[in-house]
């Protein structure tokens, strides 16, 4: 039996980007808040200190950063057919942990969504029809909310975050530079974009040749000291290419480390407990009204720590998990398509084209997560589908993240794996090699989907998170269309020999593609086929709310951290202004 | 609003003396503590989380000595000695696998290492049971008994050539090994290996830079706002390790 706490104003489980930014507001609200962390307490001095972090065995290669799968881990199929298996390292994505979450090992791209992303269903059936709409076979679904709704959170969380970049559309007037396809900004970015290396400016000039419009790809690397509205002050970045799985030594990439979690935890109404892992939400017999959590210590004590309210903030497969755990709604099943919970998982399709070069020098260690050049004339909706085949795009960019060895070594394929020929291709390739990669949607389908594994279970015994998922046909033929376009465009930049690498087969969990794992727990208007609402409120149990990428119905192609962000501030928002007012109501 | 249960400024370790060894989850250095934190958080001047750097000079910490002679005979073909570098060996690559081996990666201590283990689908990725220390013990002895079976002498013992045909068979899954299947063995050594020899040197391999310098990686440098303008240049940077490198302390 747990041991019972006294009780609190609100709980928050995880303290990553989103429950970070969620604990912040309730804590300017004057509640009293607990922030619980399965990981321990990170900080940039002590962590991410410049003597130790440029280390890409210890943080690369052996995944320093993330959620070890001893503690936590899923189970993966690709079909209902087969027997989930457990995922014993990570490959296809990487789950991170302690405070920040894997908002500290991230690459830090930073877009918004489209305006048409959030009414996507019903977008896509207006513009080409029921008909075709359907024929795709796939289970899109509206967010039940609009772009007037969801960008004053996005500005919120750039502010906060100290994104850079150039705007594209400043209040519906489009600006030189910018990215034409954004939907319309109130705010111009609050730090101006990165330099460029070399491979981005290359891509640049043949996009912007070909009559496409090359934009900086918005960075939560900021290019210029900045302080942000909660006085916290972040410094340049200084693209060392120690940046996509490394924390930054610089103050550089915005995470909930660098940029809430300093003035948050100096507030006296807030609490944090590292190490700590949350089991569940109670309910009360109802089961209409969160009670609190249960959360289990290092040294394997249990206690229960009561509160008004709970809100859940772990990474998108801990959301699912925890939800399915303590029997919030109902499970969804792939054969009926009843339940919700664990409905419309989905992820991200990643393409490339690799450019191999004679005359040229990359120098492709100088890099960051995410510095570079980018295009969206293929993304979502923004070209026109009919008689395609398929909806959705990606966002076709060079982003040099750096090439500490180990990982970066390109070579045309057929070289030797080694001997005297692997060393020579090595060599000769290793600073005249760049790629060009297509980051593009996943569309949600029936049978992909999160569930309890009836099998494998954690140290606790408690049944893992079990994964069901393939790429979508649609999301194949969208795959291929897209990477052709690519190829144009890096057969314009005359490269000795280029190889496409198009997303094809199935979804294999073992090469790292996208930590974008998204849906489970997804937000909507209709309590059928949605778990919560527009404020990320959860249906029937008003005083329980669950934030993050769990909550994106189907994913466009685009990173997700800044409507993550934007969603945090947008809870958090609802229940300072709304909720509070009729605490343990759904707000109407 | 609700009182404050733990009015405690700075940071406090709840340590509850149980036997719930089973719930520990362990970090690089070992027990974790729940940790409540109001305030402040607090650290230590020179706190700043060191790699676990090796000794070269010690003995083997995992092998025994005909295993390391093995090992150095394998990163001594994968990686030649040629006109572009030093070899594998020379590099300190069987030192890096061995300390590897030592620690926490040998062990899978931070891996789901449950059961059932059950061979799945390509997409399942890697099932097996044996820990990395058991791969490479079972391994090397079942490497041994083929090489003595087929060419009456041990792998270290033979001449490049026909490791190299060994090599390429274990590659392509040709070779039958007993207890480890040939391709798992070839690739975990394959990729410690290249670990080995591209990682920092202070993990052991990597020998004075030799890689970094082989094909211009500047190592652990940390800012490159000077430079990352200068397009198409050939830019010549001494590496650097996170250890520094040997001139500085000869300048000390």
């Amino acid at each position: 039996m747990p041991t019972k706490l006294p009780a609190t104003d609100a709980v928050v489980v995880g303290l990553g980007w989103a429950g970070a930014i969620i604990a912040n507001e309730l804590v300017d609200e004057g509640l009293d808040v607990i922030g619980f962390e399965r990981g321990p307490w990170r900080d940039t001095a002590k962590d991410f200190n410049i003597a130790s972090v440029p280390d890409e065995l210890r943080y690369n290669a052996r995944q320093e950063l993330m959620l070890r799968t001893a503690q936590n881990t899923c189970t993966m199929r690709n079909d209902v057919s087969q027997t989930a298996l457990p995922m014993r390292s990570w490959g296809s994505f990487h789950p991170g942990n302690g405070t920040g979450g894997a908002g500290n090992h991230w690459a830090g791209i930073t877009f918004r969504f489209q305006p048409e992303d959030f009414r996507l269903h019903s977008h896509l059936t207006e513009r080409y029809g029921r008909q075709a709409v359907e024929a795709a076979n796939l289970t899109l679904q509206d967010w039940g909310t609009d772009w007037e709704e969801m960008e004053p959170h996005y500005a919120s969380f750039e502010r906060v975050a100290g994104i850079s970049g150039k705007a594209g559309n400043l209040n519906g007037t489009l600006q030189e530079g910018g990215n034409p396809f954004e939907g319309a900004r109130s705010i111009e970015y609050p730090t101006p974009p990165l330099k460029q290396p070399y491979g981005p400016t290359l891509f640049a000039e043949a996009a912007r040749e070909m009559g496409y419009h090359p934009f900086p790809v918005p960075s939560a690397l900021v290019s210029e000291g900045y302080t942000n509205p909660l006085g916290v002050t972040m410094g340049p970045c200084t693209f060392c290419g120690f940046c996509t799985n490394y924390g930054c030594a610089n103050y550089s990439k915005a995470s909930a480390i660098t940029t809430v979690l300093p003035a948050l935890i100096r507030k006296p109404n807030f609490t944090a407990k590292t190490n700590c892992e949350v089991l569940r939400v109670t309910l009360d017999p109802s089961g209409t009204r969160a009670t609190g959590i249960v959360y289990i210590d290092a040294s394997g004590r249990e206690w229960e720590q009561p509160a008004e309210l709970v809100i859940v903030a772990a990474f998108t497969l801990e959301n699912a998990r925890l939800m399915l755990l303590s029997g919030v709604g109902e499970p969804y099943d792939p054969i009926t398509q009843r339940g919700t919970t664990g409905r419309n998982y989905a992820y991200q399709t990643a393409n490339s084209v690799q450019l191999f070069f004679d005359d040229k020098n990359f120098n492709p260690f100088i890099g960051a997560g995410a510095v570079g050049m980018g295009i969206d004339e293929f993304n979502n909706d923004n070209f026109d589908h009919t008689g395609l085949g398929f909806f959705g795009g990606g966002s076709i960019r060079v982003t040099p993240i750096g090439a500490a060895p180990i990982a970066n070594r390109p070579v045309p394929p057929g070289t030797p794996t080694w001997g005297k020929e692997w060393k020579r291709a090595t060599v000769d390739n290793y600073l005249s090699t760049m790629s060009i990669g297509c980051e593009a949607s996943s569309y949600s389908q029936r049978g992909n989907y999160l569930s309890l594994d009836p099998n494998y279970s954690d140290r606790l015994g408690r049944p893992l998170l079990r994964m069901t998922f393939d790429f979508p046909e649609n999301d194949l033929r969208m795959a291929q269309y897209c990477t052709d376009r690519v190829a144009e465009i890096a057969r314009r930049m005359n490269p000795r020999q280029m190889v496409e690498k198009p997303m094809k087969g199935h979804w294999n969990s073992g090469p790292y593609q996208s930590s974008h794992v998204v849906g489970g727990f997804v937000m909507g208007s209709d309590p059928s086929v949605s778990s919560v609402n527009k404020y990320l409120q959860v249906w029937d149990v008003p005083n329980l709310f669950v934030v993050g990428a769990s909550a994106f119905p189907q994913n466009p192609g685009y990173n997700p951290t800044g409507t993550v962000g934007a969603l945090a501030y947008k809870a958090a928002d609802a229940i300072r202004r709304l909720y509070l007012k009729h605490p343990g109501e759904m707000i109407a | 609003m609700s009182e404050k249960s733990t009015p405690v400024r700075g940071v406090t370790r709840r340590q509850v003396l149980t036997s719930g060894a089973a719930a520990v989850v362990l970090t690089a250095s070992g027990r974790a503590s729940a940790v409540t934190i109001d305030g402040t958080p607090q650290w230590r001047p020179f706190d700043h989380n060191a790699a676990d750097a090796v000794d070269p000079s010690q003995d083997w910490q995992f092998f025994t000595a005909e295993e390391a002679a093995t090992v150095e005979a394998i990163t001594e073909r994968l990686i030649p000695a040629d006109e572009l570098s030093i070899s594998g060996r020379e590099a300190g690559c069987a030192i890096f696998i061995d300390r590897q081996l030592a620690g926490f990666f040998g062990t899978s201590e931070r891996l789901y290492m449950q059961g059932p283990f059950v061979n799945g689908t390509p997409e399942q990725g890697d099932q097996s049971a044996l820990i990395p220390r058991q791969r490479y013990r079972v391994g090397l002895a079942a490497l041994d008994d083929y090489c003595r079976r087929q060419h009456q002498a041990r792998f270290a013992e033979l001449p490049g050539e026909s490791q190299d045909e060994v090599l390429s068979g274990l590659e392509r899954g040709e070779v039958p090994l007993e207890g480890i299947e040939a391709k798992e063995f070839f690739s975990l050594v394959h990729q410690n290996t290249m670990e080995g020899f591209f990682a920092d040197p202070v993990y052991g391999g990597n020998r004075d830079m030799v890689s970094w310098r082989m094909i211009g990686f500047p190592g652990a440098r940390y800012d490159y706002r000077d430079y990352i303008e200068k397009h198409n240049q050939k830019l010549d940077f001494e590496p650097l390790s996170i250890a520094g490198r040997s001139g500085w302390r000869t300048q000390g």
